[in-house]
This record gives C-alpha cells, structure tokens and sequence, in this order.
C-alpha cells in the first residue's frame, strides 16, 4: 500500500460493563511499519479524536508485543486477532477495532478473559510434579508425538477460537475449542498421560467437548493455526473409548 | 464427578439416533419411494412389505416415533443454544453448521406435517398405497413443499452423517474429514435425485 497521511480508525467504545456502547473515530499520522498497539498508543499519547475533540484515551490490554501472549486480542476489522500482530499496511481503512464480544467487556478494548483460564485449572492443564520426594525422571517422549504436541503448546489462551466458535456464547456453558486441546496437549505427555482419565472425564461433563458443533471456525481464526479441530475429534475418539470404559469396566 | 455426564451421553445419543435408526429408515424409505417410478403397482408392492411387517407397531414406535422425537425435540433445544454468525465467518464449514440447524427446523416442520398426511390419515381409515400419495402431490403447492422438505430431510442426514463420524471419533485427521465430505456430498446429490424422482413419479 502506498504511503498515506494519516490512519483512520473507528474504535467501538464502551466507559464500562453496564454502560452503553458507541464508536468514536480517530485520525492518527502515518508512520510506516505500525501496527494497531502502535496506533492505539498514538491515541494514548494525544488523546484527540477526528473531530478534533479531546476524549478519554482508548484502554486496550497488551503484554508482549509479539503474538505470544493473547492479551491484546481484539475483533480488528471484524476478525478476532491479535493488535500486535496486526501491520496498518495490511489493513483497510478506515480500520474498525472492536472488544472481543464471547467475553465480559471491562472498558473500551478491554475484556475479562478469565473463563479460559478457568476452563484449563478445570481441565487440569498441566503435568504433576515431585512432591515431597523426587520422584526421579520421567519417560521420554517420542519425537514423532514431540513434533505435533509442539504445535498445541503453542495456545496462547488468546481467546479468538471461543470468540469465532457459535457454540461459545452467554446461553451456552462450552468452554470453547482452546482448553480441549490443551487436554490433548498434556495427555500426550508421558508422565500427563498418567492422568489422562482426570482431564477426559472434566471434558466429558456438561459444557464439555459434546458441545461442540463442527462449524470448524476455530481452526480458520486461530493465529498460531494449532489443528483444533484435529485435537477435538481425536479427543471425539478418547471420550467415546472412555465412555465404554466407564460402562463395561477397565483395568 | 456425576454433573453433566447425561449430557455427554444425550450428545452422543443424539448424532447417533440421527443414523442409527433413523437414517436407516430413511434410506429404506426413499427406496420404497423410488419404486414409484416402476409404476403403481410396483410401488404398492414394495410399500405393502413394509407395512405388512411382523411387530408393526413396535418397529414403528421404537425404529422410529422414539428416536424421531428424542432426536428432534433435543436438536431443537442445542441449535437453540448456539449464536449464529455466518455472516462473519463465511466458512465452508460454518455453512455447514448454520444449514445443519436450518433443515434440522424445516425438517421437524416437514415431518410432522407428512405424518399427518399419510400416518394418521392410515390410522383413520384411509388406505396408505400409491393413490394416496398421487392425490397428495397433484397441488403444484404440495409438491413443491415436499420437495423442499425431503432435500432438506437428506441434506440433513447427510452432513449430520459427516458430523457423526467427527463426533464419534471415527474420522480424525482434515484429510479424512474432506474425504467423507466430499463422498457424503454425492450420497446427498445422489438420495435427492431419487427423492425428487419418486415425487415426479406420484405427481404425473
């Protein structure tokens, strides 16, 4: 694209959880290789919008600044993304930024994404460790399971694939695609395994992994393409052998 | 420990009820339909079979009334629970889904009002044989709505197929799941044009 003068924005705003929402529109000077956190803290520093008025400044939440931590994912252009990742030059204008809309809004950009982080504790997302006395090392895992199991520990809990999913939504208790795959992240760990029967029984409850609908949007928005839908209906598979296992008896 | 697990089960239960009876039933159905088109006689043969079953009754209430109606009144109360947003994320798939729902309420619809006209007529004292269905599907309007109704009904059966073998964790990887899209794709061209077919056959 061209260089340009100047960027506009049209940012959807809200002061707070109860008040109402409105769209304020913002022109910023063009520098080049911006992205949208660089253009929010624009905003920031001159909080003036297109009208020239001056306004509250935008609130956003953002960590690291390099697609790893999730916090600044934001429905940019109508597309749930993180702002970091987002270059102005690969955008059209005028760009829209909007809250993610699956979660409780805080201010302006910013929402609570804690039910994500509740979901993994209730998935048990992660491997036990020694306790009192060292349990010495544990088994290996092998380099064929390694090279995928990477690619699911890339999840940054970023929250797009709950944003884009139908089935994640204020009249429903599913806790989304991300969680689901973390159980077949840790249950591929060898000493995880160990309790793979504690995370496919947290998945087979209500709100569990039967509420998924196959509409297969999390795989298309997710930023870090992590085969969601891969690990949901290989767990598909998990919960049904468990399933009989729990009727028919197991050792 | 215990909460919720009936869901998981209603779940599964659903997306197999979907096949397992009743797709089964359904294809016999649309074979029994086909029939029409080798004429009328051939059509109450095939038709007389399955109404001439031993245990009629019983095949009848628990191969298709009981599945019919948990399967219905259920998907009614998930696809409620979903927030549409097809218009945002255009994917295949989510096409998918959102038509899914969509046929799933028209073929609710579409069902009950067939049943009227053919099951409970039956049980009423009219004869259920090829005349039957032929004064149905002479209103051009009759037609057309069957028409809509059994397309539905097999677009349906067909991707909810697709979805069972997803649900059931039978096809796992994209590669198989693109594969039993496309096979289920033609099953669902190839069930239609018999359906309509058989329609044709009934309204000359």
């Amino acid at each position: 694209m061209a260089a340009q003068k100047e960027i506009r924005l049209i940012i959807k705003r809200q002061a707070g959880p109860e008040s109402s929402s409105y769209t304020e529109e913002f022109a910023i000077p063009y520098q080049p290789n911006m992205n949208v956190t660089a253009a929010l803290m624009e905003i920031r520093k001159n909080p003036i919008n297109a009208a020239g008025k001056k306004t509250e400044p935008v609130i956003w939440e953002s960590v690291c600044l390099e697609e790893v931590c999730g916090s600044c994912s934001m429905l940019i252009n109508g597309k749930p993304r993180q702002a970091c990742a987002a270059l102005i030059d690969n955008l059209s204008q005028p760009i829209h930024l909007a809250p993610l809309s699956t979660f409780p809004l805080v201010r302006d950009l910013m929402v609570d994404r804690e039910q994500l982080f509740d979901a993994l504790k209730k998935v048990h997302a992660w491997i036990e460790i020694d306790g009192i006395f060292d349990l010495g090392s544990g088994p290996r895992m092998p380099e064929r399971t390694r090279k995928w199991a990477y690619e699911l520990s890339k999840c940054m809990t970023c929250g797009c694939c709950a944003e884009a999913c139908p089935n994640v939504n204020a009249k429903s208790n599913f806790m989304g695609p991300a969680s689901i795959s973390q159980v077949r992240l840790f249950n591929a760990h060898p000493t995880g395994e160990m309790s793979k029967e504690v995370r496919l029984s947290e998945i087979m409850k209500s709100g569990g992994i039967t509420s998924c609908g196959n509409s297969q949007n999390c795989v298309e928005v997710c930023p870090k393409s992590i085969p969601l839908t891969t690990s949901i209906a290989d767990l598909n598979r998990k919960t049904t052998i468990q399933s009989f296992k729990n009727m028919l008896g197991s050792f | 420990m215990n909460q919720g697990k009936a869901e998981n089960a209603l779940r599964k239960l659903h997306s197999l009820s979907g096949v397992i009876p009743l797709g089964v039933f359904l294809m016999v159905h649309m074979l029994v339909n086909y029939s029409a088109t080798g004429g009328e006689e051939a059509y109450n043969f095939a038709a007389g079979i399955m109404a001439n079953l031993p245990f009629r009754y019983f095949l009848e209430t628990f191969v298709i009334f009981v599945p019919l109606l948990f399967h219905a009144v259920y998907g009614v109360y998930v696809a409620l629970k979903a927030k549409q947003n097809v218009l945002k994320y255009g994917y295949f798939r989510n096409w998918g889904f959102f038509f899914q729902r969509v046929t799933g309420f028209i073929a609710f619809a579409f069902v009950i009002w067939h049943i009227w006209d053919t099951r409970v007529q039956a049980a009423l004292g009219a004869e259920p044989n090829f005349e039957m269905m032929a004064a149905l599907v002479t209103d051009p309007l009759t037609l057309g709505l069957y028409l809509v109704g059994v397309v539905c009904v097999l677009f349906h059966f067909a991707n909810g197929l697709w979805t069972l073998l997803i649900t059931w964790g039978i096809t796992v990887t994209p590669k198989s799941q693109k594969f039993t899209q496309y096979a289920l794709m033609l099953f669902f061209i190839g069930f239609s044009a018999l359906g309509v077919q058989a329609l044709f056959a009934f309204a000359q």
